[in-house]
């Protein structure tokens, strides 16, 4: 197939502003947005910002808005534009900006930290651990996580109010949540973090970011209804309350 | 003063790089009380181990409980072409089981057998079934369970923070300079031990695996402080990455596909693997398609040629192709399709199935994958000492891909994480008490660090006009075209010759903007490592007058016992890199004996 060429409009500019910039560029057979802004990179902007790592889908690095949707670049093929559709990239909003395509991420790692460890069980009698598969293929999809962040860009919670950053996690946090409140092993108690300082009921369930998951965690299904549920079972559930049952796997 | 120009911090222990091998370093020397850096140049847990896919070698004999770490020891040695350091070998068979358990009580969830235990899988070279794993996204298993353990360790992590030169003070580490990515202003840090965890330099080649990280750092500052360097021109050309279409050339294909099922083919449907059993591995290997498929249902039978050490597979294609049974996109056949079923595949290889499907159009339930070659994994690199990781310059360690020994000529698939895992707990471990040991203050030349600061900033004031991507695409042609798999000494040398060319080249490169995330500029200081990990594996490729694992000579088609018994060392010193040869260490009795059972 011969090269074709596109019209491209990346963001460039930093934390004093910014602009659209246009750039025409070749195409060759089966390019994803990564390779055409590596192109671009190579050929006319030596210094165009980007994060990119394995250039697979593995890991999450390379997460921006094409078109205004959140996307990995590296996973979105040129040959599903329109021929002579003009393609927009810019950074993921909900972030601050560093310079071009490139974000502040930090406020997700700042949230990790909070978590508290993963606490095992003490072992079975003969010094193993035992697991069974049934009982964690629900964790294993949790753990599919590449960690790209779209989740956290397009959650609305934050995506339109800064101010909820100080109480609230965003979905990344609640699939990490939700993979250690039901590993088989894990013994800690993390009900007042979900509740409280995470925010877990900031969530109002819209599921986009279910629909941005490159993984395709059912992040709102999966993950954050049932510890929603959880914690109403923890806190409000009278006959719990009454009997001082509520353990942290009663929801099981 | 140094530290009065630069962001200056101090440390016992910094550790380069965020891979495995560094999280694992970083949790140990932290746990011993060390005060700990972890530095990497991309985000945390973005390092190269999150794309590993198939699994930990670890012989804890849970699908077959003949397995113990002798079996492995003899695999890894027979596949190195017992050229690996037999005591790495050793040390790492014996505790790679203990490793992967560690991570279960820090949170990894491995799949499991019938019996609630960590399931094992077969992979290419280990004789049962021995890989560790979480269906085809392994590494990423292990990289979020040490990350998120490490968090909470008190280790320091600078992200998005790249190092590109070691201080020394009187022929010792005292500490490591280099830039932070988002400001581009210069960092400082004074610290008794350095860990080399920084992986390789396949980004030197142009189809790769390898990510924009693998520009040889590691080797380079190493090399650059004084400390020997070792198997430089053993390079593994993983067999199967994908050839299709053009702009995912290189990316990997696991040989958990082999593993689970899938077998070569030629575009006459041969399974052409029966033609290229070699000498060494025929006693156990299958000659017959019947037999092979009878190993998949009980390893007591002799394995299937798809799975012979990758050296093997590699070459193999590469020979089908150039016979014109290659397919017209240069690569041959792997088929999982028409020998699993669909289900089976999807849970077994979730994410070669995504790959496949988003980016090259193929469901790989249904039709062949074309794969060939890709540049893959560094056997060389710094040189170690087994027990300890320290390499010849007192206060640095290295380990994972950057280290040299254990994998001798060729390394089997699964046994990089478990190397990760196992060396890199015992540099932090020894790289802390090293720390210990140091008493006084630590003393920075300022004269060594304003002259690395002026050489960071050249690219801006250069008078030349060289695009630092062009450099960098004109170096991935030349080692892809005349250092690649099959090599010959009149291509070796032209690969030397135009190598010197790009370093003149290097040297008039022009970056434009300024130094705020400037990824031009980040590439045009990375183009003195990957041209010195270039040089390297070239010089020693030259020097090596025979074909073994991963360096095939045209000219020595055959392995020559001269060269048996002897690592091709390179120094670099004033006047450029000297080799010498110098003999493997001697391997007690008792584990030669051990290489001589079940053959």
């Amino acid at each position: 197939m011969a090269d074709q060429q596109v019209h491209m409009r990346v963001w460039r500019g930093d934390v004093t502003g910014g602009e659209f910039k246009d750039y025409r560029i070749d195409v060759g057979e089966g390019q994803v947005v990564l390779d055409v802004i590596h192109a671009i990179q190579a050929q006319q902007a030596n210094d165009l910002a980007v994060r990119w790592n394995c250039k697979a889908g593995k890991c999450g690095s390379c997460s921006a808005e094409i078109n205004g949707k959140p996307r990995l670049m590296c996973m979105t093929r040129m040959n599903t534009f329109q021929p002579g559709e003009t393609i927009t990239v810019s950074p993921m909003k909900t972030f601050p900006i560093i310079r071009d395509l490139v974000t502040d991420v930090s406020f997700n790692f700042r949230k990790a930290r909070e978590v508290p460890a993963f606490k095992p069980k003490p072992k079975d009698a003969d010094g193993k651990r035992r697991m069974y598969q049934e009982d964690i293929d629900r964790v294993q999809e949790f753990h599919k996580c590449i960690e790209c962040f779209l989740c956290q860009n397009v959650c609305h919670v934050i995506r339109d109010h800064e101010d909820n950053k100080q109480s609230f996690a965003g979905p990344r946090l609640f699939v990490r949540l939700a993979a250690l409140e039901m590993h088989p092993l894990d013994s800690n108690d993390r009900m007042e973090l979900i509740k409280q300082k995470a925010g877990l009921g900031f969530c109002n369930i819209t599921k986009c970011c279910t629909e941005v998951c490159p993984e395709h965690i059912h992040i709102t299904d999966n993950a954050i209804i049932p510890l929603k549920e959880r914690v109403v079972d923890r806190y409000y559930d009278p006959i719990a309350k009454l009997l001082g049952l509520y353990s942290k796997k009663t929801s099981e | 003063m140094a530290e009065a120009k630069y962001e200056t911090h101090e440390y016992d222990v910094v550790i380069i790089g965020a891979g495995g091998a560094g999280l694992r370093a970083a949790v140990e020397a932290s746990a011993l009380g060390a005060k700990t850096a972890l530095v990497c140049k991309s985000l945390l847990g973005k390092a190269h181990t999150v794309m590993a896919e198939g699994g930990i070698a670890a012989a804890m004999g849970n699908v077959y409980p003949e397995d113990n770490w002798k079996v492995h020891f003899r695999d890894t040695m027979r596949g190195g072409k017992l050229l690996n350091n037999w005591r790495m070998a050793q040390l790492h068979a014996q505790e790679a089981p203990d490793r992967v358990l560690e991570l279960e009580e820090w949170g990894a969830l491995f799949d499991r057998t019938k019996d609630g235990l960590i399931l094992q899988r077969d992979f290419g070279g280990h004789r049962y079934a021995r890989l560790a794993h979480v269906g085809d996204r392994t590494g990423l298993e292990m990289i979020r369970t040490l990350q998120q353990h490490a968090v909470h360790k008190g280790i320091d992590v600078y992200m998005e923070c790249n190092l590109q030169r070691l201080l020394t003070d009187g022929g010792r580490i005292s500490g490591a300079f280099g830039y932070w990515r988002e400001s581009g202003k210069f960092i400082l840090f004074k610290c008794k031990a350095v860990v080399l965890a920084t992986g390789g330099g396949g980004k030197a080649w142009k189809v790769t695996s390898n990510s924009w990280e693998y520009s040889g750092d590691g080797v380079t500052m190493a090399a650059d402080a004084g400390a020997d360097l070792m198997d430089m021109e053993f390079m593994q050309f993983h067999p199967t990455g994908m050839v299709w279409p053009p702009s995912v050339r290189g990316i990997l294909v696991t040989e958990g596909v082999r593993g689970d099922g899938g077998t070569l083919k030629n575009t006459k449907g041969e399974r052409f693997m029966f033609n290229y059993i070699p000498e060494f591995f025929r006693a156990e290997t299958a000659e017959t398609e019947k037999e092979a498929d009878a190993w998949y249902e009980d390893k007591r039978n002799r394995r299937t040629p798809d799975l012979l050490p990758r050296d093997e597979v590699a070459r193999a294609i590469n020979s089908e192709v150039k016979a014109g049974r290659g397919t017209p996109h240069g690569g041959v056949f792997l088929d999982i399709a028409s020998r699993r079923p669909a289900d089976y595949i999807q849970r077994r290889l979730p994410s070669m199935y995504h790959q496949f499907k988003e980016l090259a159009d193929v469901d790989i339930t249904k039709e062949p994958m074309e794969v060939g070659p890709t540049c893959h994994y560094s056997m060389g690199g710094v040189r170690v000492d087994a027990d300890s990781t320290a390499t010849t310059v007192p206060g640095l360690f290295a380990a994972g891909e950057v280290a040299a020994g254990l994998h001798g000529a060729n390394r089997l698939g699964g046994n990089s994480l478990s190397d990760l895992l196992v060396f890199g707990r015992r540099a932090g471990l020894y790289a802390a008490e090293y720390a210990k040991s140091i008493k006084g203050a630590l003393s920075v030349n300022n004269d060594q660090v304003d002259s690395y600061a002026r050489d960071m900033l050249a690219p801006f004031e250069a008078k030349g006009s060289e695009n630092p991507y062009k450099i960098h695409a004109d170096l991935q042609d030349c080692m892809q075209n005349l250092v690649g798999i099959i090599r010959i000494e009149s291509e070796l040398k032209q690969a030397l010759e135009i190598l010197q060319q790009l370093k003149q080249r290097s040297k008039n490169v022009k970056v434009e903007g300024n130094r705020h995330f400037n990824t031009g500029w980040h590439l045009a200081l990375d183009l003195h490592s990957l041209l010195t990990f270039a040089e390297s594996a070239t010089l020693a490729a030259i020097e090596r007058k025979e074909s073994r694992g991963g360096h095939t000579r045209d000219d020595f088609p055959n392995t020559d016992a001269k060269f048996a018994k002897v690592n091709i060392v390179v120094r670099k010193s004033a006047d450029g890199m000297r080799l010498t040869q110098e003999p493997l260490p001697e391997m007690p009795e008792e584990l030669k004996a051990l290489l001589e059972e079940n053959k």
